[in-house]
């Protein structure tokens, strides 16, 4: 049902934890769904320095989580705002059907706490309908 | 690496015993049982043979029992017979919440038929209240349908009173006993049963066979139609294997109901223990003692039962969730939901089913992975830090 590259991610999920020097939180989903993710981020001249997650959820939500981090560590946040769920899913060589929803989960905490970063710095952000309740009824999912 | 299955109320391995005595059906004894000739008698005496097992363990004649091809084909056979034959007379039909899906959408499919159903609510414990079913009972009720034991939290069902009810009131009582046939002693004349289904391969027969039990005066409905097999009222040439395997796997499981169960009981109970001493944060799911003694259900705050599964997997344990996830739709498991649970803490379900090949030298074993994984899960989970950081 998975792929190789999911369950190495569930497995062995990278950058997981919380981040003691973070200066941006974002937190996307719904107990109530099945998914909550939360993602850490150390920000430093516009680029993330370190960046981790914690996750409740299913095995797939669990390794887009670690799949996300992993794609936007070193990025600037203007590149790390393009990552779009679809290239989530395809890092990690694609996820079923049923699943897609943990990867828009995660393109929208990764969201999320930029755009927690940019409120924190006194930019103005545009907020986005992110911070899913959406993980049950989105539009990307389908 | 060692495997270690516990999800038993799944399926069962099918019993060396049984296999042998299946083999010479699978080749040697190929005739049609509706040949007359040699072959073919033979293999209609080896069914009928199975059908006096069958009987002999409900306590039955052997014109009571019908084979079936699986226990969804038996419960799809009694509603649907059931409502078909006796449109004329009412279209109300009554169950419960916690039905196996079988039974559930069976309705829903009566439903969309123009029938009316009631599906009335368990108790918070998992079990049904006789005289809310009672309650619900109208003129134009034809049917009442609750299962023996259910599948997710092992929770018996009243079954006997449920029966003397419906016969009471002249309604006809099915009972899906697929989880219950060959761990609990069943008399079909003692608790007023009048339809009820079995499938072979949840007491180490064989997969691909089940039996439906209609009580001699009971009229439904054939589901399938074509030859006169099963006494011309269930076409289709017969699994002999199978329905020989169905019938000597449930006669042994008779014979050795209580040594397994008392085998099964303690390891169950052992490892129940060890969960409860070790996790925090737990909750235990359905009536405690009127369950099957095979059966452990039980929330895990703050974590998601498929990503339990998975990891318990990769330490070689085999166990089932009623997660969302594991269920393929967005909800978790309408049983869980039934006890009133709220979603968030249905999502984190574990059921660990026993049988007669588990070990008590499994125990520590499965106790310490479930409380690793539990753990790791707990450190990755947003929901469990920030708890801990309310808790101060």
């Amino acid at each position: 049902m998975y792929s190789n590259k999911v369950m190495d991610h569930f497995s062995n999920p990278r950058n997981v934890g919380e981040l003691a020097d973070a200066n941006a939180v974002g937190e996307v989903g719904n107990a109530k769904c099945g998914d909550i993710m939360k993602i850490y981020m150390k920000i430093e001249d516009n680029v993330i320095k370190n960046v981790s997650f914690k996750t409740f959820g299913c095995g797939a939500a669990i390794a887009t989580s670690s799949m996300a981090t992993e794609l936007v560590k070193g990025k600037s946040i203007e590149d790390a705002l393009s990552l779009t769920n679809k290239a989530v899913m395809e890092a990690l060589d694609g996820l079923p059907p049923v699943k897609v929803h943990c990867s828009v989960l995660a393109e929208e905490a990764i969201k999320a706490a930029i755009n927690n970063y940019k409120k924190s710095i006194g930019e103005q952000v545009t907020e986005d309908e992110y911070t899913c309740n959406s993980c049950c009824h989105n539009k990307k999912c389908e | 690496m060692k495997q270690i299955y516990l999800d038993h109320a799944a399926t069962t391995q099918l019993d060396e015993a049984v296999l042998k005595k299946m083999m010479p059906y699978m080749r040697d004894y190929y005739g049609n049982p509706s040949s007359i000739y040699t072959i073919g008698r033979e293999s209609k005496r080896a069914i009928e043979e199975a059908r006096d097992i069958v009987a002999s363990c409900f306590n039955c004649k052997n014109s009571e029992i019908y084979f079936t091809s699986c226990g969804t084909e038996s419960d799809n056979w009694a509603i649907k017979g059931v409502c078909a034959f006796n449109k004329n007379k009412g279209k109300h039909i009554i169950t419960s919440n916690i039905e196996h899906h079988a039974v559930l959408d069976t309705f829903l499919y009566m439903k969309k038929q123009g029938y009316e159903i009631t599906v009335v609510p368990v108790e918070k414990n998992g079990i049904i209240d006789p005289l809310k079913i009672e309650k619900e009972i109208r003129k134009d009720t034809i049917l009442i349908s609750v299962m023996f034991a259910n599948n997710e939290i092992g929770t018996i069902q009243p079954i006997a009173e449920i029966g003397s009810i419906a016969r009471k009131n002249n309604i006809i009582f099915h009972t899906d006993a697929v989880q219950a046939a060959g761990t609990i002693p069943i008399d079909v004349k003692e608790m007023n049963i009048d339809l009820m289904s079995i499938s072979a391969h949840k007491f180490y027969g064989p997969k691909g066979v089940g039996a439906l039990y209609i009580r001699r005066g009971i009229m439904i409905d054939n589901l399938f139609h074509g030859g006169g097999q099963e006494r011309t009222r269930r076409a289709a040439t017969e699994n002999i294997s199978g329905i020989i395997g169905l019938a000597e796997a449930l006669k042994l499981s008779l014979e050795n109901m209580d040594y397994n169960n008392n085998h099964i009981k303690k390891i169950r109970d052992a490892v129940k223990r060890g969960i409860e001493q070790k996790i925090p944060y737990i909750i235990y799911n359905g009536d405690p003692s009127q369950r099957l003694v095979n059966n452990i259900n039980f929330c895990f705050r703050f974590i998601e039962g498929e990503a339990l599964i998975l990891m318990l997997d990769f330490k070689g344990i085999s166990a089932s969730s009623g997660s969302a996830c594991t269920s393929g739709s967005l909800d978790p498991s309408h049983v869980l939901l039934a006890l009133g649970l709220p979603h968030e803490i249905a999502h984190g379900s574990l059921r660990l089913t026993f049988g007669r090949d588990s070990s008590m030298e499994d125990v520590d074993y499965i106790v310490d992975s479930i409380a690793q994984v539990v753990d790791r899960l707990r450190q990755m989970s947003p929901l469990y830090e920030t708890f801990v950081k309310e808790q101060g």
